[in-house]
């Protein structure tokens, strides 16, 4: 495996496009949902937030364009890069299920997100700290939709129970790779106070347990053999679907302007 | 986004039924507050035939939207920028809230959503046809914004001043949203007319086959029109659906000239002596193919509808035995 050291600034930035892919790839699987869901009212509250999402990856791919100084744009990253280059959780690019298996999905994610968001606001780069400030009031938001929604699925139904049990079972190995770090999370804590992973995993543990808990669903064991990847590139055979599907138009017709 | 020829597709044998309670006396009373402009309220008196029709046009136009979501989410996942992703989920998103408000509208003439979904899913009502179109190519999503959203436009800005008071304000909102609609479609067209030689003719074929699908969702010609005359009387319909047809292609034609992309009608024409242009004739038996079911795309979309609504059963079913289970505890 390429095991380069970055330097402070290339820290930065591949943390920062690492924000954005992960957004990027939350979005688009949750616009894949579009017209499918069970009521109109989860309609509106999907489509809203992708756009959250699809947003947060716009002002991560700027800053991290600006921060390359190579004149790249948001599209560029979003467009242009083939799979390897994207370095998101596999869990976000997972394909979608059904209903409970998104809200899942996006429990575990969002648990993760908005801790890393929260510890973003004490980082020392302004701007990044400016951008998690405005990520973390629509993700604190997501997280309680989502949560509730976990909440009625898993305390609903038998079969809404053994659903959502399902989804968590087949999905839990996917969050290991949230704490895991590299050298860009090191890297990046040490030159610009970020997130300490071990603190993460713990506040995230609990919660998810004290969430579980009022879901009357059971937390899954510890991981023995969790999933990575994702920071290395290396994706699920899912992802490059998603980025052919994602990509085609553009790369149908090379330079054209939309 | 929205529609028309929805005033045409009722079953005229009931319209002209009359309970018999509803005397002479307060028709004439009824008519009389229309013919005033006054608005009518949910809780107002109205004759049974006024609220039919009414559920009738405001359930189909929120079907319409509601419908009217995948030819556009289609291109959702392969928008070719950030900006323009953002843009249609946007759009996508108003849709549904349009198709939120007018269930909402429709409800307070008694009918539940429920019913309202059952009957779109039963085939018994119907959605705008422009939505049984296909959408093979980014333009499309440029040419519908352009055309279909103009074309309701036309049609909505009317319903603002509408008869019955909680459609006529779920209008006002409406009309706001579609105008963006609108000129986001025309700005999709005219990146693309400014581009390669490959983007203008894929901007020209969507308009050839958006075109006259376009000019059909006015409804069909005044002479063939079924319910006008009531609805006029009535103030839910204030101009004919010639009238509305002429007005766009007034409107549209010389957009189309400034785009640089020809209209695909060899007869189309401006008439120096009524300011107007003419245009060929409308195939009105593809527009009763569509509405009959026989559309490109009717299956798909009904089948996509059932589908969802298949697919969330046990979650509608999961929320409402968590709020009964929790109802009985915060009660105990």
């Amino acid at each position: 495996m390429n095991r380069i050291k970055p330097d402070a600034q290339l820290a930065l930035r591949l943390y920062v496009q690492r924000l954005g892919d992960n957004a990027l790839i939350t979005g688009q699987r949750m616009i894949e949902r579009v017209a499918g869901e069970p009521e109109l009212e989860a309609e509106l509250a999907n489509a809203n937030f992708a756009l959250d999402y699809l947003g947060q990856a716009r002002m991560y791919y700027s800053y991290a364009a600006e921060l390359e100084g190579a004149g790249r744009n948001e599209d560029d990253f979003a467009y242009a890069r083939n799979d390897r280059e994207f370095q998101n959780f596999l869990l976000v690019e997972q394909p979608n299920g059904h209903f409970g298996d998104a809200v899942v999905r996006q429990v575990l994610f969002d648990s993760f997100y908005l801790l890393q968001l929260e510890a973003l606001l004490e980082c020392s780069d302004q701007r990044l700290a400016e951008i998690a400030a405005r990520a973390a009031k629509e993700i604190r938001y997501h997280l309680q939709h989502v949560s509730k929604w976990l909440i009625r699925l898993g305390d609903g139904t038998s079969e809404s129970n053994a659903r959502v049990s399902e989804s968590l079972a087949r999905y839990w190995r996917f969050a290991g790779e949230f704490f895991a770090g590299d050298e860009v999370d090191d890297k990046f804590r040490a030159a610009f106070n970020g997130p300490d992973l071990s603190a993460l995993a713990v506040t995230w543990q609990s919660n998810i347990d004290a969430l579980l808990a009022v879901a009357t669903l059971t937390v899954p064991a510890d991981i023995e053999h969790p999933v990575s990847g994702g920071r290395a590139g290396l994706h699920s055979e899912h992802f490059g679907f998603l980025l052919a599907e994602m990509q085609h138009l553009t790369r149908s017709y090379p330079g054209a302007t939309w | 986004m929205y529609t028309q020829g929805l005033d045409q597709q009722g079953k005229p044998e009931q319209e002209k039924q009359r309970r018999p309670a509803e005397s002479e006396a307060e028709l004439r009373a009824f008519q009389r507050r229309c013919d005033a402009e006054e608005k009518i309220e949910a809780k107002d008196w109205m004759p049974e035939a006024y609220r039919r029709t009414l559920v009738r046009q405001i359930s189909q136009h929120a079907h319409s939207e509601i419908i009217g979501m995948q030819p556009e989410g289609n291109w959702l996942t392969r928008a070719p920028s950030l900006k323009r992703k953002v843009i249609l989920l946007a759009k996508v998103q108003d849709e549904a809230g349009h198709g939120l408000y007018l269930y909402s509208a429709a409800e307070t003439l008694g009918v539940s959503r429920d019913k309202m979904v059952d009957d779109l899913l039963s085939g018994k009502a119907k959605y705008s046809s422009i939505f049984n179109y296909a959408t093979l190519t980014w333009a499309d999503i440029g040419a519908i914004g352009w055309l279909v959203d103009g074309a309701a436009i036309m049609n909505q800005v009317p319903l603002c001043r509408c008869s019955y008071g909680p459609y006529a304000r779920a209008m006002v909102r409406v009309c706001k949203e579609e105008s963006f609609h609108q000129r986001q479609g025309f700005d999709i067209m005219h990146v693309l007319c400014s581009g390669s030689e490959a983007q203008k003719a894929m901007a020209q074929d969507a308009l050839n086959r958006w075109w006259w699908p376009s000019l059909m969702m006015f409804g069909p010609s005044d002479k063939d029109s079924e319910h006008s005359a009531q609805s006029m009387a009535w103030k839910i319909k204030r101009f004919s659906n010639d009238e509305l047809r002429q007005k766009f292609v007034d409107a549209t034609v010389p957009q189309a000239e400034f785009l640089g992309l020809r209209v695909p009608d060899d007869d189309l024409h401006f008439n120096e002596a009524t300011g107007h242009y003419e245009f060929g004739d409308i195939d009105w038996q593809e527009f009763y193919d569509v509405l009959a079911g026989n559309g490109p795309c009717n299956r798909e979309r009904l089948a996509k509808r059932q589908k969802a609504h298949d697919d969330g059963a046990w979650v509608r079913e999961a929320a409402r035995a968590y709020a009964a289970k929790h109802a009985v505890q915060e009660a105990a």
